[in-house]
């Protein structure tokens, strides 16, 4: 009886929440997107349309910008339910993410977790209201899937830390404003016990970054060099040398957006099904290729099964059950986008190769541009590899090597 | 919640592992295998399964049915193929009852429905006449003659075909091609009438099956389930809950040796270490893991389709069956290589489920049949 109440109250939710995204949502921002049409945040920010910062005001001035974070520092105070249905209503007109902020993907969990009221209230509105561009400092020249290995050191002068080290396939470090990293403070322990979690603002002297090109030909990620960088005492996140669980916990929210970014980003890339509609030929309503035909539906079983499997999370997640299918999202969903983008591939033929200019059309051009980045998927946040080395241990508890 | 099972699932699930667990072990088929049992299940067993309501699980309260829906039977089912267990419950009761309930008139669903309940009377579909499932291809006919049919044709993979009372015949009263959709009529036929000639067949898997040949059978027109020459919505839609149900056997087929296998894995020593411990085993194991949760989503969804929007099965069965194709067939094939040597012996019970798995693969689609009609239905 209980329960029948709550949903009945949740259709309510539901249809109001369809009723102000109608009247809130402009129709500009309901076309499909690519990441450099959308709003970053930050300091040196600017929006990429009118629609764009309309979009964005509104949202957070409604409280949507983090429907599920507390309102006293700007989300909208909502239940994992409530913004269940805010995101469901949203991918329904294909609404755009008001902002694209690794500061609400990942930081800001965080900092609700471990830090403390003052930090809280300097970061987490700033995050929402789109002031502060983050930037994630994990991964060092000699440290990477061996996380813990990090070298990057930060000494305790007294009044503050000074940090020397480097960090590298720091994603959007050349626009980024703060950077969290993780720094070696006690290099005489074993190497989980002596690391802490700071936040470094990009604009202390010492700082230096250099971006990387990659084979999709953007410049996604940069080396971030420190040398002699002083930081606040009080931008250390937790207790010192307590930053491998907070670095953990955090890897957990970003294998969970990794996991879902096929599924949850509305993007320009085209389906698979629908390429294959317009580059193959059909025979009697059929593929004519079976070696195509077979993979399409391999591929669209696979996600269909993808698909089922993240509501399956959700709800779990709800009633508060435990299972495996959450550690082994990350790795299922960025293989899946990877066989995606080479079906893409193999659909399109010779138009899909198309590296710029005349002769293929934007969407054609995307699709090759998604591929180079869809291999960078099985290996940010943690390789496939990894991925199985995990659920090998922690799921199955299969005896370490 | 649909993918999440409530309470009351869960209390069945456990009465169902403990129930197969206790009275129906592998080591129970391996004995009705070596002593060549004639009925190829216990009568016993069944009659036990029956007293707990299992053979009328899907059916409703009016016919005695316990109304579970398939969401139940799916978690019985699921037990049942941890344990390999021989039973009915498939033929008879996902099968059979749902033909019955689906197309059957109040007069069928009367009196038949509370028999199958009871256990006392079992049906077998006698549907396929090839190698492969190709359920619109039909070279059994039906003449009209009088008020009775006259059947001829012959049928092969007859699920406990040779032990049950009642076969469900699937033939042709009209039309000249034997491809299509048209014409077809079910035709409940007793299993001991004059013209049927059934020869058992000795499956991978021990359990039942049989060719059954109709020479000049006479079944009067009453006895036709539904419509004469329009039986295929009605079979299609049994087909579909039949090929959720085995996935759901499937799904404990695979579950059970992969948990050996894990098992065996941290148990076996070689190079002073456990096996498990060589990375190219954990990630074969991991991988699976992977498959199996993805599958575990799939069966929740189908089974609770049939329950509460049966109108979309057929694309959620297609991607059941062919998915659960897959699983038994990778989780089978590592399990035995994981096990070494012993793998490959008959003392050892991995076995069984490698035989199992081949033989549910072909029930009511083989993968490919599957992946076809799943494209089909997207359009392509
Ligand atoms: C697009 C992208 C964005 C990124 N963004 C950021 C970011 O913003 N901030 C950040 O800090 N980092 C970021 N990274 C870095 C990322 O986390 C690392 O690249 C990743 O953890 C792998 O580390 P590595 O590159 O040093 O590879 P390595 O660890 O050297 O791995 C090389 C190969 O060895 C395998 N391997 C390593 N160890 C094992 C093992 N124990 N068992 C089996 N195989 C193993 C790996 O799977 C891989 O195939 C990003 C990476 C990419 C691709």
């Amino acid at each position: 009886m209980k329960q029948e109440l709550s949903l009945e109250n949740l259709d309510q939710f539901r249809e109001e929440t369809r009723a102000w995204l109608e009247e809130n949502c402009p129709p500009s921002q309901r076309q499909p997107t690519t990441p450099d049409q959308q709003y970053w945040g930050g300091r040196r920010s600017s929006f990429p349309s009118e629609d764009a910062k309309l979009w964005f005001e509104r949202m957070r001035d409604h409280g949507w910008v983090v429907p599920e974070w507390p309102r006293a520092y700007g989300g909208g105070g909502h239940s994992d339910l409530e913004g269940k249905i805010i995101k469901q209503e949203m991918k329904r007109i294909k609404a755009r993410a008001p902002i694209l902020s690794i500061g609400i993907w990942m930081l800001g969990p965080a900092l609700l977790e471990y830090g403390t009221e003052e930090q809280k209230q300097q970061h987490v509105r700033a995050i929402v209201n789109g002031d502060i561009w983050w930037c994630q400092g994990y991964s060092e020249p000699g440290s990477g899937s061996d996380l813990a290995s990090v070298q990057m050191k930060a000494e305790d002068m007294g009044d503050h830390y000074l940090v020397n080290g480097s960090k590298i396939w720091t994603t959007k470090a050349d626009k980024a404003d703060w950077i969290f990293c993780l720094v070696r403070t006690d290099p005489s322990v074993k190497k989980q016990l002596g690391i802490s979690f700071l936040l470094i603002d990009m604009e202390t002297p010492g700082i230096s970054v250099t971006p990387i090109s990659l084979i999709s030909g953007e410049s996604e990620f940069c080396q971030t060099f420190f040398d002699n960088v002083k930081v606040p005492k009080n931008n250390l996140i937790g207790k010192l040398n307590t930053g491998w669980s907070i670095a953990k916990a955090l890897l957990v929210h970003e294998r969970k957006l990794m996991a879902e970014m096929g599924s949850e980003t509305p993007r320009a890339a085209i389906a698979p099904n629908a390429a294959a509609r317009e580059y193959l030929e059909f025979e009697n309503g059929q593929i004519a290729d079976p070696q195509l035909r077979g993979e399409l539906v391999d591929y669209d079983m696979n996600m269909h099964a993808i698909g089922l499997t993240h509501f399956r999370t959700f709800e779990e997640r709800q009633e508060k059950v435990h299972s495996a299918a959450a550690m082994v999202m990350k790795y299922v969903g960025t293989e899946a986008e990877k066989v995606k983008s080479e079906l893409l591939l193999a659909i399109m033929g010779s138009q899909g190769l198309g590296w710029e200019g005349e002769g293929f059309s934007e969407e054609e051009i995307d699709t090759l541009r998604l591929w180079a980045m869809s291999k960078a998927m099985t290996i940010a946040g943690g390789t496939s590899e990894i991925q199985l080395n995990v659920i090998a241990k922690n799921v199955l508890g299969l005896p370490q090597s | 919640m649909a993918l999440v099972l409530n309470e009351e699932q869960r209390l069945l699930q456990d009465t169902a592992k403990d129930f197969f667990t206790a009275n129906a072990p592998v080591e129970a088929l391996r004995t009705l295998r070596d002593k060549g049992d004639a009925t190829g299940y216990s009568t016993e067993l069944w009659k036990t399964m029956a007293e707990l309501g299992w053979a009328g699980i899907i059916l409703p309260e009016a016919y005695g049915g316990l109304d579970f829906g398939f969401m139940g039977l799916g978690l019985v089912l699921e037990e049942s193929g941890r344990t390999l267990t021989a039973s009915p419950m498939f033929s008879s009761v996902v099968v059979g009852a749902s033909t019955i309930l689906l197309g059957g008139s109040s007069r069928q669903k009367e009196t038949l429905l509370p028999e199958i309940t009871t256990g006392q009377l079992t049906l077998a579909l006698a549907l396929e006449e090839s190698h492969h499932h190709r359920p619109t291809t039909i070279a059994t006919r039906a003449t009209a003659e009088g008020a009775n049919y006259i059947i001829n044709g012959r049928k092969t993979f007859v699920l406990d075909g040779h032990s049950a009372d009642k076969l469900i015949v699937v033939a042709r009263t009209s039309g000249e091609q034997s491809e299509s959709e048209q014409g077809l009529t079910l035709f409940l036929v007793d299993a001991r009438a004059p013209g049927i000639s059934c020869q058992r067949t000795t499956m991978a898997d021990s359990r039942n099956c049989a060719n059954i040949s109709f020479d000049n059978v006479i079944v009067s027109a009453e006895d036709a389930i539904g419509e004469i020459d329009a039986a295929w919505p009605v079979l299609e839609a049994v087909l579909d809950r039949a090929r959720i149900a085995i996935a759901a056997e499937m799904m404990g087929c695979a579950l059970e040796a992969f948990d050996r296998t894990v098992g065996y894995l941290k148990e076996r020593v070689q190079f002073d270490v456990h096996i498990g411990s060589f990375q190219a085993l954990q990630h074969r194991a991991a991988h699976m893991q992977s498959e199996i949760e993805l599958c575990r989503s799939v069966i929740l969804q189908a089974l609770s389709t049939v329950d509460d929007s049966p109108e979309q099965l057929p694309l959620i069965a297609s991607l059941a069956k062919a998915k659960l194709n897959e699983l038994v067939k990778l989780i089978s094939n590592e399990a035995v290589q994981m096990h070494g040597g012993i793998g490959v012996t008959d003392e050892l019970e991995i076995g069984f489920f490698l035989k199992r798995a081949r033989v549910t693969m072909q029930i009511y689609g083989d993968t490919g049949f599957h992946k076809n009609r799943y494209a089909r239905l997207c359009g392509y």
